[in-house]
């Protein structure tokens, strides 16, 4: 009807949440469907962050329940400021999911469309946090006090509160790991997205399914090596479960650093960032620097014992922001016990030491050391695609690839990847928070 | 001590008065003397422990690992126990403990998940003594058994913990908490075979030693990490708990389920717990985060600190009483990378400081006043308790010490019920609907509101929003607006003294019905009758109450008092209220405000009118004090060093 009078009707051109997972996996009748109505509830839409997600239930509810804490209910910023926050974060990872995600909020909640058209239309208190944004985008290890400082402290003009800054910070953050996981789930746009739709009528028999899709998988011999690596890797965890290898402290060091300064040759040539997201972005050229091999000037390790999330990180969130360190922290510990018992084809299986070698490996890319951990047991459970797979999500999102996606695990279920993009990126969240929150910590001093 | 546990046997029990007399005669024939003293480390420390005489003490941390000897004036360095040019993570402390009976004889739990012990006698320069790597994460605490010289337990971040037998090479036992992260661990001071895990779900679960099959109980004790606990060192069943949730509880354990029979509400997460000797009430805390400062509470008044040490720059990390039947001396460490000595003498009393005044509105316009029991009563026969306290047993020889004992403080609570007829809360919305507070000059602005607060009738508003302009604004604007800016002449004016907090507290009177409104044609005329009770007996719903005091008890006021002696004010001077005009030209109240005292030291000063109300919605508000509670409570002596009380405190 539309169409006779003259209007152009608009096509969705992508099927399915994500260009890396067919759509039906992701749709499977098992998915918890309360969750997704909950989110459609909350959300006005069920959109393919979160369907993917619905692949973790469990994960999901507090994901969705921090999330809406974090940008819907009472807090120190108004609410198309957050949008906007998240906009600012989104845009120094090329996420333009996000971008356009939470434009919309932020034209929702009032916020003026200025604004969107490039940061020099926002207010200034707003730019302010554009060095915070960075650092904590890609090196959140450089962040000192002086930062929190030239933001908080009185004079500073304009001048942010400390739940102000604490707000941003999460929601900075927050954004950050959301990207990574938009990229390495490969999500594709929303129908209403740029890219997500088109006024060209299909062409007829042609099926739409977006630009990148999976490769089939093809060729028995792929299979079976595959097989064969699923096996490898579960001897391994069984071994290194059973090993009582004493090593010296000295091989102990040498073991994390390897890890963090290991070449793991993520794409070469980083790509402008799209037209949409140009001015949304300050110096687009800053970025995630791999840590120079020992004895050049890397910047010092953080211990993780004396500074962490339990101890240290939860109580000064709760205090500037209350009830966030929860919703926080039930997130994290959400995904640091989810297992379903299975690895592939295998059932019952312990995969604990497969989840924290995971998760210690993104904090060793980010120069978190666990004194109680041996970075060996990295190197033996994450072959190598997989580690490309894990470094380009964590420090250079924009950069993965379909063909990096498939090439890890690839007896795996899709679930189980997404799992692995889940821990990635709660694990890249911590990271980056625990150097700002001890930043503030300092400041506090 | 006479109940020294069943299981425990005779043996052990023996053993056990034989430490204690010992160590309690080393006290006293070599008393503990010194000062507040402090000394820097090299590097921050994680935990500290004294040897068994008080004479040194160790600190230990990520970098540094040294022993101390407590002098008279000062700390002196005696030895450094990290060694070699490039030291193990083995060194890199997460908790130390010094045998309390074996002198030479320390343990350290390692970030890297070793449990070391340290033989002092040892003539090389390391003086590491075993090692033991069978944790597979950090391990959090050890702790030696107090009568056992050879029995070391520790907790780790893998969930386990693990009883050492020093002469083997092995653990002899494991415990499995099934949960992850074991932050403490303590073996109880009476029961032999008992000690109590903490743990990072929450949860708190007693063991028998003998038994590392299964916990003997479990309970949960805190939302989040319980961070440390303590057992009391006389009162067999008190386990001291701090938790992430800022609270510290006190468990008693003899009953089949644990209860909490104490709760100290912090204002940061609890760190570390330490029960004070020979008080049975009084623990140390510090906490891990944001607040730098050590407490000691008496758990009974669990809404203000007993004393505060103020003296560490970054979080403390590490405390610990320097003898354990020494209350006056505690030692701790810190981030910020020094040791401290502080003598209780010393510590600052936050209750001194503490304003025994609180007011606090009702949802629907009552006004709850507390104020010491003192201020409120004017007539010197009003004697709080004229028995004495009876709490103090009559064989009570010892004069107890001042500085061990909380002020005395008993308050007295009037409410003050809203009479709802003359309730009218319009103003509110009105004032919500009117007032601009942006899109126009300051100046204006501040005009604006103070108009829009005068026409509703609420003159000391108004003030404030001239003052605000005046203080604020432009100058060059507020000469040309302001006229009467001499405020000294202003501080002449013959009717301010009668429009003071004074006033408004007399309008509260009984008798007087004060027509307070009349210059500024007012109409909701202050309308106060007072109506009272007496409450007797313990009133613990008061407890709560800012001001009054936490576990003491609400005494029967003198039922025969004059109710008017609570409420009936001098008017400081009648006469001049009569001459009060509220000039109609409105705003240059200035000196109103100028000649309000600051409360406290007013209300201190001025004993005659307390149901005194210091804001400006009680002038707007029609308060008829129907209820009048008037609660006289008796703190009580907080300690008893020579006899437990039979009964404790409701």
């Amino acid at each position: 009807m539309a169409s006779e009078k003259g209007v152009d009707v608009p096509r969705a051109l992508v099927s399915g949440p994500s260009a890396f997972i067919p759509a039906e996996q992701t749709l499977k009748g098992e998915l918890d469907q309360d969750i997704l109505i909950e989110s459609f509830l909350s959300l006005g839409r069920a959109d393919h962050a979160t369907m993917v997600m619905a692949l973790h239930p469990a994960y999901l509810s507090c994901f969705l329940r921090a999330q809406h804490a974090l940008l819907e209910l009472d807090g120190p910023l108004p609410c198309h400021w957050r949008h906007y926050i998240a906009v600012m974060a989104a845009a120094r990872h090329h996420c333009s999911y996000l971008v356009q995600q939470h434009s919309a909020g932020f034209l929702e909640a009032g916020g003026e469309e200025s604004w969107l058209s490039g940061l020099q239309h926002a207010p200034i208190k707003l730019r302010s946090l554009q060095t915070l944004n960075r650092l904590l985008a890609h090196r959140p290890w450089l962040i000192t006090q002086q930062h929190i400082q030239e933001l908080v402290c009185p004079g500073a003009e304009p001048r942010w509160s400390l739940a102000e800054l604490i707000h941003a910070v999460i929601l900075m953050a927050h954004a950050h790991s959301l990207s990574s996981f938009v990229w390495g789930c490969g999500l594709n746009p929303e129908p209403d997205h740029i890219g997500g739709y088109t006024f060209q009528p299909a062409s007829p028999g042609h099926l739409p399914h977006s630009p990148h899709s999976p490769a089939p998988e093809d060729g028995r011999q792929e299979l079976v090596e595959g097989a064969m690596e699923v096996e490898v890797l579960m001897k391994r965890m069984v071994e290194l479960q059973q090993q009582e290898e004493e090593c010296t402290q000295e091989e102990m060091v040498t073991r994390f650093e390897r890890e963090r300064s290991e070449r793991i040759p993520t794409a070469v040539v980083r790509g402008a960032p799209p037209d949409l997201l140009l001015h949304l972005v300050e110096d687009p050229e800053f970025r995630y620097e791999d840590f120079a091999p020992r004895g050049e000037q890397s910047p010092p390790t953080m211990r993780a014992q004396d500074y962490s999330w339990e101890d240290h990180g939860f109580s000064l969130v709760n205090r500037l922001l209350p009830d966030m360190g929860q919703l926080l922290d039930e997130k994290f510990q959400v995904v640091s016990n989810l297992t379903y018992h299975r690895m592939a084809m295998h059932e019952g299986v312990d995969t604990h030491t497969l989840r924290k070698a995971l998760w210690n490996y993104i904090h060793c890319l980010y120069g978190i050391r666990y004194d109680d951990y041996d970075y060996g047991s990295v190197n033996v459970l994450l072959e190598r695609s997989l580690k490309l797979f894990v470094k380009t999500m964590a420090c250079h999102p924009e950069q993965t690839t379909a063909r990096i996606y498939h090439s890890f695990w690839r007896h795996f279920r899709h679930s189980e990847k997404v799992h692995a993009n889940l821990i990635v990126m709660e694990a890249r969240l911590q990271a980056a928070l625990l150097y700002t929150l001890r930043a503030i910590t300092h400041y506090m001093r | 001590m006479s109940q020294s546990n069943a299981r425990g046997g005779r043996w052990f029990f023996i053993k056990n008065v034989e430490k204690m007399s010992r160590v309690t005669t080393a006290l006293s024939s070599n008393a503990i003397t010194g000062r507040t003293m402090f000394c820097h480390l090299d590097a921050s420390a994680n935990a500290i422990s004294v040897c068994r005489d008080a004479s040194q003490v160790v600190v230990a941390g990520r970098n540094i690992f040294k022993i101390y000897a407590l002098e008279e004036e000062q700390f002196v360095e005696k030895l450094n126990l990290r060694v070699g040019r490039k030291p193990s993570l083995n060194f890199s402390c997460a908790d130390v403990m010094w045998h309390q009976m074996e002198e030479n004889l320390l343990a350290t739990a390692a970030t890297n998940g070793a449990v070391v012990t340290w033989n002092l006698g040892k003539p090389s320069r390391n003086k590491q003594d075993q090692l033991f790597t069978e944790h597979k994460r950090t391990v959090n605490k050890v702790c030696f058994h107090p009568t056992e010289v050879y029995m070391l337990l520790s907790g780790s971040q893998d969930g386990f913990m693990k009883c050492f037998d020093l002469r083997k090479k092995e653990s002899v036992s494991t415990f499995s908490g099934q949960s992850e992260s074991v932050r403490d661990v303590q073996f109880s001071m009476k029961d032999y075979f008992t000690f109590a895990a903490s743990f990072e779900n929450g949860n708190v679960q007693l063991w028998d030693i003998r038994r590392p099959d299964r916990y003997e109980r479990m309970f949960t004790a805190h939302t989040g990490p319980v961070f440390c606990c303590d057992w009391h060192p006389d009162d067999r069943g008190w386990l001291a708990t701090g938790g992430r949730d800022k609270m510290v509880k006190v468990w008693d354990m003899t009953t089949n389920r644990a209860k909490e029979i104490y709760c100290v509400q912090t204002i940061a997460s609890v760190a570390r717990v330490k029960w004070r000797p020979e008080r049975k009430y009084h623990l140390a805390t510090c906490s891990m985060m944001v607040d730098h400062n050590i407490y000691v509470w008496d758990i009974r008044r669990p809404f203000i600190p007993f004393a505060t040490f103020e003296e560490h720059k970054d979080v403390t990390t590490g405390i610990v009483w320097r003898h354990q039947h020494d209350p006056h001396f505690l030692l701790s460490g810190s981030k910020d990378s020094t040791l401290y000595q502080h003598m209780f003498k010393d510590a600052t009393r936050p209750v001194d400081k503490a304003n025994p005044e609180g007011l606090c509105f009702g949802l629907l316009g009552d006004l709850a006043f507390a104020a010491k029991e003192s201020l409120i009563s004017s007539d010197p026969s009003r004697k709080p308790y004229p028995g004495g306290d009876r709490r103090y047993p009559i064989f009570f020889f010892k004069k107890p010490d001042p500085t061990e004992q909380f002020a005395h403080v008993s308050s007295a609570l009037s409410v003050f019920e809203t009479d709802l007829a003359s309730n009218r809360m319009d103003w509110f919305v009105k004032t919500a609907q009117l007032y601009l507070l942006c899109g126009k000059p300051f100046a204006e602005l501040c005009d604006h509101n103070a108009k829009v607060a005068h026409e509703l009738k609420r003159p000391q508003v108004s003030t404030t929003w001239t003052m605000l302009r005046i203080m604020f604004s432009d100058p060059a604007n507020l000469t040309a607006s302001g006229q009467n800016l001499n405020l000294s002449k202003l501080g002449t004016l013959p009717l301010m003294n009668s429009f003071n907090m004074k006033e408004s507290g007399a309008g509260m009177g009984p008798e007087s019905r004060l027509e307070r409104s009349k210059g500024e044609s007012r109409q909701d005329n202050s309308h106060l009758e007072p109506g009272n009770l007496h409450i007797s007996n313990n009133n613990e719903e008061n407890e709560e109450t800012e001001g009054s005091e936490g576990q003491a008890e609400y005494m029967f006021g003198d039922a025969e008092l004059d109710d008017d002696d609570l409420y009936s004010m001098e008017h400081d001077n009648p006469t001049e209220e009569l001459e009060y005009t509220l000039p109609q030209e409105a705003f240059p109240l200035r000196h109103e405000i100028m000649d309000n005292p600051a409360a406290p030291e007013h209300l201190q000063q001025d004993k005659s009118d307390s149901p005194h109300v210091s804001g400006n919605e009680a002038e707007v508000t029609c308060l008829t004090p129907i209820e009048s509670f008037s609660l006289i409570s008796i703190s009580q002596p907080l300690f008893s060093p020579s006899l437990r009380p039979a009964s404790s405190a409701p």
